[in-house]
């Protein structure tokens, strides 16, 4: 035990790599919320006058409400009022190309190891760069243009394309969905906007790369995907944050509507800030994030490899209205020290032979609690109705906490879901083997998390899966309990 | 003051509570009398589970006993006789019989247990003679802040059994207790309190059989604290039987010392609405508890089975399987919780609920948790919920059985798994044709 204890304790001591703060000029509001600060965003923004009513009744929504206090997680109560609500980048006037986008923005994604110019060069990803609410570059605009695929920070799409903004926005995740919704809904900042016409395969990868910056400002995301009618999609997020000892709230909304036939691919990893290892610091991470298969034969799937943050409260869900909708969720979630993570997935069968697969993999090392929380509702008339679901835990040491709450409803009985769940750790017969073949322990470790997580990591793109299985190693390295 | 759920229940237990204090000529100043007093108030100060408790999120028992009962009603008298009484009785059960009417204990149809190494006392008689003999015994398993039913039961009950087994007995024949109810004339509603004390190294059975006829509703309330020794082994089983109007909640509790070993068998075969909640806790190093529970619903029955169990130390093992099977417009509700404490290494644990809907309109509702804070574990669950195999049940047709009887045949071998173990030869063979006839029907 006595080497098992030294891995660990030199692992837990590693410090959060990406922590560095740039120090960018930034557009701040005062600290705290009233109505006129959700009129000042709106104004900063240049919105349209429905775009601030809707604000400010989704403003009004979330006075009325109260914090949620169901998850199985602890933390002491973010103080609402001292916190800034906006925080955008400053810069003296739009730039039309990379090249005048702030040098030392772009040192800031070089340092992500997200270069935009290598990635629009190289990998033939679309990026739409988000650093502290404002979106700064978007980046293959143009080809996705001629497909009529349209991609671009949520205001613009506010401006741009005000019709499809207002006719989606709001529908899956309804202002009054929950208390942070609704606090999103009133002070969202910015986010991502993909619409994909009919019949239209997107060719290459969607993708949005979130960083908070600043101090004391809250990140309010607002990412919309609408996939019409045949099409196809796939889409990234990836999240990093730098060091910072005050908690900082990201409460973000993701809401994708899928039409007849087609198919939305969601992909994210989160490696926000977890705080140090005695739990100082680090990210709250409230998310709604929902997608509805609205039309026959449309598919969602979820994947998600939560790594950071130090408080997660995330459920990525689907609407199976459609009938034979499909809605998958993959997930790793790994949390270390004092991390806590309460994540999961609801799926929603109400159309007609509808299926869902849900694989989730959590992984708790340190003092870190981790808990599955997910429903699987099958309504009424949805016959036929399909559900597979496994979700295992990995613990590493003994202070930490693995936990499993998945609800399970059938009201039709033609529905066939089977749910399974087991927790372990790695096995000493399993690391032995290894040694025994020459590979050190910190190695043998890497490749059992790997093996235990490979069936999501398998489901990433390519290049979010080679981080991904970075970020698991750097994670996870020696923590053999 | 903040309204509470479940007020008029209250309101009608307050001018009961006070009439039961008027009556009790000297005996109000006892040790269970305090306790008593303190679980009422607990009561009347938190009420009932509301809409909104998370434990009785599928189960609004207290709104269910708001609409269809009438608390303040007067007990019924009786109008059973023996034939009733007997056609409740498990034909060939060679066991210690004892018989509650209506809730209450009757020393006519019960037998005299004269048996070395078990003392089986009325509660009644153990409360009106000498309460100082519950103490250590009554109240100490289960927490009535913790279910306002308990603390319901706690401030009324009294009428029950006290078992004390002592150490190194084995006794042969179980005990059982069958409680029969009549609402032919009017309602019913009772509180059962049995306290049972297994000595180290004892070995024995205890039956619960729960009938009730008559078209008027029933509410029963039971509370089971049972406290199990060192290497002792014990066998519970529950059997629940009751009329469609009978709204029945139990609340079990079991406490383990090293190296014992208890099994709770609980099989919900009818009534209104049901709800037991048995809760396990291994104290100590080397346990085995066993939970195996069956519900075969039809109509409108509810049945909602909550099952804790708590593991606090190392080298314990759990095993749990709960089956079930729908039809009409049941309703089937599991939730079972395995803690796994920091301390409890080595912990094996694991928990199977399985789920057959036969008609559109029966829902289940299942929520196997796991909580683990130990990480040398190997803890498992499963759940399914599905129909009936439709190429099992072409094999069968195809082999010339009718459509019927293969789907007997098929939910027969599907509860089977669930009498496989039980040990005593006339609870299964009792069991077994109570099954074949609702499934068969």
């Amino acid at each position: 035990m006595s080497a098992d204890d030294h891995i660990l304790e030199e692992f837990t001591s590693k410090e959060y790599e990406f922590g560095w703060n740039v120090d960018l000029e930034a557009d701040e509001a005062p600290k705290g919320l009233n109505e006129d600060i959700v009129r000042f965003i709106s104004a900063k923004k240049e919105e349209p006058e429905w775009m601030l009513e809707w604000r400010l009744k989704a403003f009004e929504q979330w006075k009325k409400m109260a914090e949620p206090e169901w998850a199985n997680v602890v933390y002491p109560k973010v103080n609402y009022q001292d916190m800034i609500y906006y925080s955008a980048p400053k810069q003296s006037a739009k730039p039309k190309s990379l090249d005048e986008v702030d040098p030392e923005l772009i040192a800031t994604f070089e340092k992500l190891g997200i270069s935009l110019t290598e990635q629009k060069r190289l990998t033939g990803v679309a990026v739409d760069a988000v650093i502290d609410s404002v979106s700064v570059a978007t980046t293959f605009k143009d080809t996705l243009g001629k497909l009529g695929i349209i991609f671009c920070s949520f205001s613009e799409a506010v401006k741009d394309h005000p019709e499809l903004v207002r006719k989606h926005m709001g529908t899956v995740v309804p202002v009054n969905d929950n208390y942070f919704a609704a606090l999103n809904s009133a002070v969202f900042s910015d986010g991502s906007f993909a619409y994909i016409p009919k019949g239209v395969r997107c060719p290459m990868e969607l993708s949005t790369y979130f960083r908070i910056n600043a101090a004391n400002t809250g990140q309010f995301e607002r990412t919309l995907i609408v996939a019409e009618e045949g099409s196809y999609v796939s889409y990234l997020e990836g999240c990093t944050a730098p060091q910072r000892d005050e908690n900082q709230l990201h409460a973000a909304i993701v809401e994708i509507k899928v039409a007849k036939d087609a198919e939305v691919k969601y992909s994210t990893v989160q490696n926000w800030y977890p705080g140090d290892k005695n739990g100082k610091g680090g990210i709250y991470n409230f998310v709604t994030k929902r997608g509805i298969c609205e039309g026959d034969n449309s598919k969602i799937s979820w994947t998600q490899v939560e790594t950071g943050s130090a408080v997660t409260w995330k459920y990525p869900s689907c609407i199976l209205k459609g009938d034979n909708s499909q809605g998958e969720f993959y997930s790793v979630a790994v949390t270390n020290n004092y991390q806590q993570a309460d994540t999961g997935t609801k799926m929603i069968h109400i159309g007609k032979n509808t299926k869902s697969r849900i694989v989730s993999k959590g992984i708790s090392a340190g003092k870190s609690q981790n808990s599955y929380r997910g429903q699987v509702h099958v309504m009424k008339r949805a016959d036929g109705a399909r559900n597979f679901s496994q979700c295992d835990s990995l613990l590493m040491g003994d202070r930490c906490g693995a936990h499993t709450f998945p609800y399970i409803d059938i009201e039709n009985k033609s529905a066939q879901v089977e749910h399974e769940a087991t927790t372990s750790k790695i096995g000493e017969d399993q690391i032995f083997y290894c040694k025994q073949r020459g590979i050190d322990e910190e190695s043998a470790v890497a490749l059992i998390v790997n093996g235990y997580a490979k069936e999501v990591l398998k489901q990433l793109p390519m290049e979010f899966a080679v981080e991904a299985q970075k970020l698991l190693a750097l994670t996870l390295e020696g923590s053999v309990g | 003051m903040e309204k509470i759920a479940g007020q008029t229940i209250v309101d009608s237990l307050t001018s009961q509570f006070e009439s039961f204090e008027k009556s009790l000529n000297g005996q109000g100043k006892s040790a269970v009398h305090a306790i008593r007093k303190s679980a009422f108030e607990t009561l009347s100060n938190h009420g009932f589970p509301g809409p909104k408790s998370e434990a009785y999120k599928f189960t609004n028992f207290t709104k269910a006993i708001e609409k269809n009962l009438d608390l303040d009603s007067s007990s019924p008298t009786f109008g059973l006789d023996a034939q009733l009484i007997s056609a409740s009785e498990i034909a060939g059960l060679n066991a210690h019989k004892i018989v509650f009417l209506n809730g209450i204990y009757s020393e006519e149809h019960s037998d005299e247990v004269e048996v070395q190494g078990i003392k089986v006392t009325s509660l009644a008689k153990a409360l009106k003679a000498d309460s100082k003999s519950l103490e250590g015994i009554f109240n100490t398993q289960a927490n009535f802040e913790k279910d306002a039913f308990v603390a319901m039961n706690t401030a009324f009950a009294q009428h029950g059994v006290v078992i004390e087994v002592e150490a190194n007995a084995v006794i042969e024949k179980p005990v059982v207790l069958y409680f029969i109810g009549d609402c032919t004339k009017s309602q019913l509603t009772y509180n059962i309190r049995n306290l049972v004390v297994a000595g180290k190294f004892s070995q024995f059975t205890v039956i619960e059989k729960f009938d009730t006829i008559g078209e008027h509703a029933s509410l029963t309330n039971a509370v089971n604290e049972f406290s199990v020794a060192e290497n002792a082994h014990v066998q519970y089983y529950k059997i629940e039987n009751d009329s469609g109007k009978a709204y029945h909640i139990s609340n079990t509790h079991a406490s383990q010392a090293a190296n014992s070993n208890f099994t709770a068998n609980t099989y919900a075969l009818n009534g209104a609405m049901v709800r037991n909640n048995l809760n396990i806790k291994l104290e100590s190093e080397g346990c085995e508890a066993y939970m195996n529970g069956l519900y075969l619903l039809d109509g409108k029955t509810h049945v909602d089975n909550h099952t804790i169990v708590d593991h606090m130390k190392p080298n314990c093992y759990s095993n749990e399987l709960y089956k079930g099977i729908m039809d009409g417009s049941s309703k089937g509700v599991f939730n079972g919780k395995i803690f796994v404490r920091q301390d409890a290494q080595q912990t094996n644990a694991f928990q199977s609920n399985k789920n057959i809907l036969l008609s559109d309109k029966a829902t289940v509702n299942t929520k196997p948790q796991l909580e683990i804070w130990a990480d040398d574990v190997k803890c498992s669950h499963g759940c399914t919920t599905g129909q009936l195999d439709q190429e099992a049940l072409f094999y069968l047709q195809s082999r010339g059985i009718q459509k019927d009887k293969a789907r007997a045949i098929l939910l027969t071998a599907f509860a089977s798994d669930l009498l496989e173990n039980v040990s005593n030869e006339a609870i299964k063979i009792y069991l077994g044709e109570i099954i074949a006839q609702r499934l068969e029907k």
